[in-house]
């Protein structure tokens, strides 16, 4: 569960990203995040992955206050939430599979254990033969499913996406909601932020729109 | 589908680690001539005090009869824990076995112009100035040589070993400890990418901090042992020298403790391990120390 209570959050330049904003995000769900560019999307994702402190109010994973973790405990907080980055986040030195594997790594666990888990996310994200390509050798869409690997093989609950298909071409972007779609039908919470109507309609899930800061509604569609 | 660990990111940047390394040789290096050097002069110091020791020389005409009441008369006053009397000759040969290796030396030295002595140890330092005024009022002593002044200089000369060795050692530790700090602050710098990610998929504070913490003191060690076995050699190397220059005296004790004797002459196993032991201890401080102020100072979250 991810709840937004009365969050409001203005940066230090006065400019107010989030004003009053409330909702409730169940497990499993998948709920879309829509909005024009600068609404605050990103805002909410930072917010719930504790990248920012809200400026008044509070948002909840479960049971836990996130703005109230001390700095020690946000490492535990991420590996239970996946965080699909608008630019990727990927690393040039390491190839697809090494990007992947940098979650699980941290984790100590063993190496024959990583490269069996590695393997089989390279196989669902649709790159096991280019496991060994560095980022400067993949599309776009590529480095997008490297990057979706990533947020998947630590076993999140909750996957955030910041427009995932932001940069792709019609087909790949396609390709790749699909693939969120399924990782949501895994039993895994998605958050995903898109300004592609028919993205958003397509699948007839639940949409939380923030305009300029202020969520306009929050509605609940189901098949 | 590797993990990234400390040697990988050795050999990414070359050109620091091996600055890092060379700075940290050259730190120890010279810590070690200068622990070995004030250890030396220290074990002489002792190796002199432990002797209270006072040298009559006297002129030809004296007789081996007066030179036995000396010495009788010497004992009598109980101040006196030994006494030994050297002849011509006995001089000579003593002479022969210390310039063996000089041949010039040995041709243009006879017994004859070599003088007899009488070694006098004292029981107590305290006693030495008044055996000195016996032997000097004693007739037909051409000179007497009194151990303290050898002493006294040589005091003067362990503390300015030591104060200038602290000083040096000082200044060094403190340059190769910023060199490292700015050396594994470019090495943060460089990983900013690498940090930030990690971060971000949930790496704790410590596993971030840790491979910069192991090579500060990777650093340390490496020029720790350099160092450590470039003076062990240079030591046996120069081993003849210090012979020469050391004389009559053959085996100098550092200090023993519960039944081991620290032997600094000859340069023994348990000398070189303590200065070892006292590298890789300042090695492994630097290292540590190092690399925790440059974490802290370039790792900010
Ligand atoms: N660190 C920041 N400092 C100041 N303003 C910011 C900062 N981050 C975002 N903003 C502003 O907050 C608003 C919301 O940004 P964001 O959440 O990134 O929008 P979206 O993801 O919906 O495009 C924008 O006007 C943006 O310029
Ligand atoms: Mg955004």
């Amino acid at each position: 569960m991810v709840r937004f209570n009365n969050v409001t959050k203005t940066f230090p330049n006065r400019k107010v990203a989030l004003s009053s904003v409330d909702f409730t995000i169940s497990d499993g769900e998948f709920v879309f995040l829509v909005g024009p560019s600068g609404a605050g999307k990103t805002t909410v994702l930072r917010l719930i992955f504790h990248e920012l402190l809200p400026t008044s109010g509070s948002v909840f994973i479960n049971d836990i206050e996130v703005n109230k973790l001390k700095d020690d405990q946000i490492p535990f907080l991420r590996r239970k939430i996946g965080y699909i980055f608008q630019d990727f986040k990927i690393l040039h030195t390491r190839t697809a599979a090494e990007n992947i594997s940098v979650t699980l790594e941290i984790l100590g666990q063993k190496k024959e254990v990583i490269d069996k888990k590695v393997k089989g996310i390279l196989e669902t994200v649709g790159l096991l033969d280019k496991a060994n390509y560095f980022p400067s050798q993949l599309s776009l869409g590529e480095l997008q499913r490297i990057a979706i690997g990533r947020a998947v093989i630590g076993n999140a609950d909750i996957i955030l996406a910041d427009e995932p298909t932001g940069n792709l071409d019609p087909k790949t972007s396609w390709e790749i909601l699909k693939l969120i779609s399924n990782i949501n039908k895994m039993g895994k919470t998605i958050i995903m932020a898109s300004h592609n109507i028919d993205m958003v309609n397509s699948l007839k899930k639940r949409v939380i729109a923030i305009v300029d800061g202020k969520q306009v509604k929050s509605t609940k569609v189901y098949y | 589908m590797k993990k990234i660990g400390t040697w990988q990111r050795l050999r990414r940047t070359p050109y620091q680690s091996g600055a890092a390394i060379l700075i940290m040789t050259l730190t120890f290096f010279v810590t070690g001539i200068f622990f070995v050097l004030a250890s030396f002069s220290s074990s002489i110091l002792t190796y002199f005090e432990s002797k209270p020791q006072v040298t009559a020389f006297f002129t030809d005409k004296k007789d081996i009869n007066s030179i036995k009441n000396l010495e009788a008369q010497l004992k009598a006053t109980g101040k006196v824990s030994h006494t030994k009397y050297i002849s011509k000759e006995e001089a000579l040969s003593i002479y022969k076995e210390q310039n063996k290796n000089d041949p010039l030396l040995l041709e243009m030295v006879t017994a004859e112009i070599l003088p007899a002595s009488l070694e006098v140890q004292a029981s107590d330092p305290d006693y030495l100035g008044e055996i000195n005024s016996i032997l000097q009022n004693e007739p037909e002593v051409e000179e007497v040589i009194f151990q303290k002044e050898i002493v006294d200089s040589l005091l003067s000369w362990t503390s300015t070993i030591r104060k200038v060795g602290l000083i040096v050692v000082a200044i060094l530790l403190f340059v190769s400890l910023s060199i490292l700090v700015t050396i594994i602050g470019m090495k943060i710098a460089l990983m900013k990418e690498e940090i930030e990610v990690l971060k971000l998929v949930g790496a704790t504070g410590s596993y971030i901090r840790m491979p910069f913490i192991m090579e500060g003191i990777f650093y340390g060690l490496v020029g720790a042992l350099i160092s450590w076995s470039t003076l062990y050699i240079l030591l046996l190397y120069i081993t003849p020298s210090i012979g020469t220059f050391l004389k009559g005296i053959t085996a100098l004790s550092l200090f023993s403790y519960s039944g081991y004797n620290v032997t600094i002459w000859p340069v023994s196993i348990l000398f070189m391990s303590l200065l070892l032991l006292v590298e890789i201890v300042l090695g492994m401080g630097i290292g540590i120390i190092g690399s925790l102020l440059a974490v802290k100072r370039y790792l900010k979250s």
